[in-house]
């Protein structure tokens, strides 16, 4: 909301510095958001009139004028503008001022003729008073004081307030809701305009329909005849409405906006002679149309509220008006609009046309439901002084359960001292809720208040309730000191946070990155081609169009981005939720994932630099989970991944579920992000790995283990896990670990054969192992890997 | 030989004796010297064997001589030992002089990404003034986003909200505020919870982005006051910023408080005299709260005549910025290493 202070001024005495009315307004919640100055003129511009004009010679298109600039001064100047007349009050830039836009104003010379001045454009002067500033220089008001500044005439000494309203604070959309407010806070008494009433001078009245009572309860018309619509807006109100953003049109809907900014109700004109018979206020109808006037060709849906004659639509309800009635240079009797429209209904339209006026904007926020007569008549009141026409009755509709004034609520003052902690002294109480206009009856427990008709987000005791601590003051309530209290939800050891899992992978030096939740549906179809993501309706651009099924494609374009710019080793992860609609109850998935390219270590002064490979990333994941439950088995089956290299790629299984993958990026999807360098990703269930087992104690081991090692042969393709499942197996119960230490493939032993190496520390658990206990089980455990995997005892 | 002769002739021995071991320099001949010399078959252990055959009257004397030469030949063998020793120890450790300046073969780290190491820091103050921490859904359905919080379908604050929609009904949340919701709906009274999370906004310039974070709080219980609500986020402004920062409640409105506030507090940049940041304030807008409104405990069925709440929300995004004075939003979500790194 725009404001100009001087027309502020002229509601309430404002004579606070500029810093403290903005602290004033912005402490009682309506949040000054800036004030400006009102840019000034060079004071050699002036107002001047023009008293004759003649063809400069030999030059059809430049006029000589001879212009009073007051104080018995008349100059001639060359003007080349077509409207320039004499008798026309104008600004002239004299010669040594210079114009907004820099340009200095010097005497020229047109062929002899000395042009000592310019006759200014509204351009000129960077007032961009309508859309079409081209039509020649700026005409004054006749009564425009020549010699005048165009300083002090247009009262450029003034300051634009910016207040960022709150949705709820409908009543102070208007200088008179602000000169309330402030009144309300300081005391300062109101003043304003006499808001007479204007008698009317015929009976012409037009017949008027509600057939929508529940969205338009309450409308009130009056027509005037004799319109001369031709008239011109008065400079004081043109510079008004250009302060508070709103370019003049013609002199009746300039007035109609001039009301709406200063009380704050909407107001509309109409053509009378594009209204066939009478005005209907309905739904519109199938198949129905209408032009706005914004030029704006709409196809109505059926239930929009429309203001409608006896045949057809003319104006879309508290919207915007119709072309077809709209006020033009012919237009010579109007009917005027004050209506209260639902605001439900017209924010719902509003939005489903994408359409926002200054009028919808109000009705949105509510209007003071009581004001509609009194913005006609200060409407008919100007139009009668700088338009003319004689005003008829006003005629009104109001639905029956249509209410002007809110219903009494009852304040308790024990409510109150709940609510903020703090006692505000009675009387003070009831003169803050007198000040924002209510009528206040003492009630022994606390107040009876009646709020005023503009305030009707005023409905029940809370409302009142923060109403008094806002003109209080939220400063004066005292700050009381966070008490320590105990927390209710116990932490569980078992917990593992995934803040815990986060700082793993930070240690072992990964990064995290955030990315957005929706993404590039083609990018994801690459990675995930499988799930069906979650599809925006209304997403910000295409490629971020889709839920995200898996953390890769955000982490992948993370990756891709630094590898753009030269980072080569680069280690990522990131936790979020995957969206994969409803499943299992839950629709949304907490998962951690990493990817990770280039060098296994940093490269350092001693350090063998390797590429990475998949082991390096499993030992990231295994550490993952180690940190979880470990009596929950683990296991990394080879499988196919759309987006993983078929050969370095493995799903992971705890317990029953799979809960994960791990694997190299497939070259199709690496090409796809230009990655040149191979790339390993994995992504995890979080929920699997949130559950830590608790340290079990088993009593210290009495007896003495032994060490043994065991190497051993078999085929290339035999999983090393099974190896390792089956020593343990055979090792039984004085088999208290083992350890694989090497892995060989190559000349020293068999073709398609691997050796094996692991390390068996053996421990007895009721005795000391003998040297035949130990020949027993190692013989055991070598048949076992003979018979089950065809092992041989490698070179011994 | 007389007593007198063999005396002279073993001092003239020691002498002799201790001037070879002072002048070796290998433990090998000092341990060649001692066999000779105290071995068991020795020159002095042979000669103290042999001390029988000495007349009697000699025997003493010559004995005890024998014995003092021992003790000083062992003596000066032990020094030389431990001086040849040391000498050994020494060079070995020049040898073994490294340059203490390269620098170690620690395992490098990463860093937290900015926006969960302030989740992370929110969480612990709010956790050590017993709140509770809870998260919620970010698919979220038109009455927990909007209907709960007092927000119907045709309010004006709903314009505010630019939300995504993925189908009629169900939203990617606008705010943390549903967490407060599910939980009133959940849990026990009272109630002490934040809810730190993702929250999404159908806008994307340079201070929006379409995604970013919020915190949620809220606290219920029969005598939770403004005032609380005051010196709570006093407190929380305070350490979190380590600075005995002014703080400001200002009025203003959401549909699901009141009173509503807005929080200001003094710019951290130019110490409230006023800067570019701050846009010449001196202040920084920082979170909105306010006193639960008594259509939320309506909607969730909480007794509003026993029960007070206050609720507020915080944009991550903007303390973070503040805090480590980022200035430009995108920034946390273009995940580029040289920004991410600064964050160690």
């Amino acid at each position: 909301m725009i404001i100009s202070l001087n027309w502020l001024r002229e509601w309430i005495k404002v004579d606070w510095d500029l810093l403290h009315l903005s602290d004033l307004l912005t402490t009682a919640g309506l949040e000054v958001s800036s004030i400006s100055e009102v840019p000034g003129f060079s004071n050699k511009i002036l107002v001047a009139e023009i008293m004759s004009t003649n063809h400069l010679p030999g030059n059809n298109n430049l006029k000589i004028c001879q212009v009073d600039v007051g104080q018995c001064r008349n100059v001639d100047i060359v003007c080349g503008a077509s409207n320039v007349e004499a008798g026309c009050r104008v600004v002239v830039a004299m010669p040594g001022s210079s114009l907004p836009g820099g340009e200095s104003i010097r005497v020229a010379d047109f062929n002899g003729q000395k042009s000592r001045g310019m006759l200014c454009s509204a351009d000129d002067l960077n007032l961009d008073y309508s859309a079409d500033n081209s039509a020649g220089v700026l005409v004054l008001d006749s009564t425009a004081p020549t010699g005048n500044t165009l300083n002090d005439y247009l009262q450029v000494d003034d300051h634009i307030i910016d207040i960022d309203l709150t949705p709820n604070r409908g009543d102070c959309l208007s200088v008179q809701g602000i000169a309330r407010e402030l009144h309300a806070l300081t005391g300062e008494k109101l003043i304003g305009p006499a808001l007479k009433t204007v008698k009317a001078t015929s009976k012409h009245i037009i017949p008027l329909e509600i057939q929508a009572p529940n969205d338009a309860p309450r409308y009130v018309g009056r027509v005037m005849d004799g319109i001369v619509s031709q008239s011109k807006t008065p400079d004081w109100m043109r510079e008004r409405l250009r302060r508070c953003g709103i370019r003049s049109i013609g002199a009746i809907v300039d007035i109609t906006n001039y009301v709406m900014l200063e009380l704050g109700q909407p107001l509309h004109a109409f053509d009378l002679k594009e209204i066939n018979e009478k005005i209907v206020v309905r739904h519109s109808r199938k198949g129905e149309k209408l032009d706005l006037l914004d030029g704006k060709s709409l196809r109505l849906t059926p239930g929009t509220l429309m203001i409608a004659d006896a045949d057809k639509c003319i104006g879309m309800a508290g919207i915007m008006g119709g072309m077809s009635s709209g006020i033009d240079g012919q237009t010579t009797s109007i009917m005027l609009e004050a209506a209260y429209f639902c605001p439900g209904t017209i924010a719902r339209k509003a939005r489903e046309y994408g359409i926002q006026s200054e009028a919808s904007y109000r009705f949105e926020r509510k209007i003071d439901p009581a004001h509609q007569r009194t913005a006609i008549e200060r409407a008919t009141q100007l139009i009668r002084a700088y338009v003319g026409g004689n005003p008829g009755p006003v005629f009104q509709e109001t639905s029956e359960s249509y209410r002007t004034t809110p219903i009494p609520i009852t304040l308790r003052r024990s409510r109150l001292e709940k609510v903020l902690g703090h006692t505000i002294p009675d009387k003070r109480v009831k003169h803050i809720l007198e000040s924002l206009g209510m009528r206040v009856r003492i009630l022994k427990s606390g107040w009876k208040a009646r709020p005023p008709s503009w305030r009707t987000d005023i409905e029940e005791e809370h409302d009142l309730v923060e109403e008094v601590v806002r003109v209080y003051g939220y400063d004066n309530v005292p700050t009381r000191a966070p008490k320590s209290v105990v927390a209710y939800t116990p932490e569980r050891e078992s917990n593992l946070t995934t803040d815990r899992l986060a700082d793993f992978l930070i240690d072992n030096d990964y990064q995290e990155v955030m990315t957005y939740s929706f993404v590039d549906p083609l990018v994801q179809k690459l990675i995930d081609p499988d799930s069906q993501g979650i599809t925006l309706e209304n997403p910000i651009a295409s490629n971020m169009s889709v839920m995200r099924t898996s953390l890769w494609t955000g982490l992948l374009q993370a990756l891709a981005v630094n590898y753009r710019r030269q980072w080569r080793r680069i280690r990522l992860f990131e936790t979020g939720n995957v969206f994969h609609g409803i499943i299992n109850n839950r629709s949304e998935i907490k998962r951690i994932a990493g990817a990770v390219t280039g060098n296994a270590s940093r490269r350092g002064w001693d350090s063998h630099v390797r590429a990475i490979d998949f082991y390096d990333v499993k030992g990231d994941v295994e550490g993952l989970f180690r940190l979880a439950a470990k009596t929950v088995k683990t296991e990394f089956k080879p499988a196919l991944h759309p987006a993983l290299h078929p050969g370095q790629s493995a799903r992971i299984t705890h317990g029953s579920q799979v809960v994960g993958w791990l694997g190299q990026l497939h070259p199709k999807v690496m090409k796809a992000f230009d990655l040149e360098q191979a790339v390993y990703i994995f992504e995890l269930d979080a929920e699997c790995i949130a559950v830590r087992d608790l340290p079990a104690y088993s009593p210290m081991p009495k007896f003495p283990s032994v060490k043994r090692d065991l190497s051993i042969t078999v085929d290339i393709a035999t999983p090393a896990d099974e190896v390792r499942e089956v020593i343990l197996e055979s090792g039984g119960s004085i088999l208290n670990s083992i350890e694989l230490f090497d892995v060989y493939q190559g000349a020293e032993i068999e073709k398609d054969k691997k050796s094996l190496s692991y390390g068996l520390t053996l421990k007895g658990t009721s005795r000391n192992l003998t040297e035949q206990d130990i020949e027993k089980v190692m013989e055991e455990i070598l048949d076992s890997l003979k018979k089950k995997l065809g092992s041989k005892l490698r070179n011994k | 030989m007389s007593q007198q002769s063999a005396g002279d002739e073993l001092s003239a021995k020691i002498t002799e004796l201790i001037e070879a071991v002072s002048g070796t320099t290998t433990l090998s001949a000092l341990e060649t010297i001692r066999i000779a010399q105290l071995g068991r078959k020795g020159y002095l252990t042979l000669q103290l064997k042999q001390i029988g055959t000495l007349p009697v009257e000699e025997r003493k004397a010559y004995g005890q001589a024998l014995n003092i030469a021992k003790q000083k030949l062992a003596a000066a063998i032990d020094s030389k030992v431990e001086f040849l020793e040391q000498q050994a120890q020494s060079s070995a450790l020049d040898r073994d002089i490294i340059d203490v300046s390269l620098p170690g073969r620690a395992i490098k780290h990463g860093t937290l990404h900015p926006i969960s190491r302030s989740v992370r820091r929110i969480t612990t103050i709010f956790r050590r003034l017993g709140f509770d921490v809870a998260d919620g859904p970010e698919i979220e359905d038109d009455f927990h986003n909007f209907g709960a919080l007092n927000i119907p379908e045709d309010h004006p604050a709903r314009a505010m909200h630019d939300t995504f929609y993925l189908s009629p009904g169900v939203v990617l949340r606008t705010h943390t505020s549903p967490v407060q919701v599910r939980y009133m709906e959940n849990q026990e009274l009272p109630i002490r919870v934040i809810a730190p999370g993702k929250v999404y906004r159908c806008d994307s310039d340079v201070t929006h982005t379409p995604m970013f974070n919020q915190v949620e709080g809220l606290a219920v219980d029969v005598d939770i006051t403004f005032s609380d609500l005051k010196g709570i986020l006093v407190h929380f402004v305070r350490e979190f910023f380590e600075q005995d920062l002014p703080v400001r409640f200002r009025p203003s409105y959401f549909p699901f408080t009141e009173p509503s506030a807005e929080v200001d507090m003094g710019c951290v940049f130019c110490a409230s005299t006023g800067c570019r940041v701050c846009q010449h304030t001196g202040w920084l807008e920082i979170l909105g709260c306010g006193m639960v409104h008594p259509e939320v405990f309506r909607q969730v069925g909480i007794d509003n005549e026993k029960y007070t709440g206050y609720a507020f929300g915080m944009g991550i995004e903007r303390v973070t910025m503040l805090r480590y004075g980022v200035d430009d939003l995108r920034l946390f979500f273009d995940n580029e290493l040289s920004f991410l790194n600064q964050f160690s």
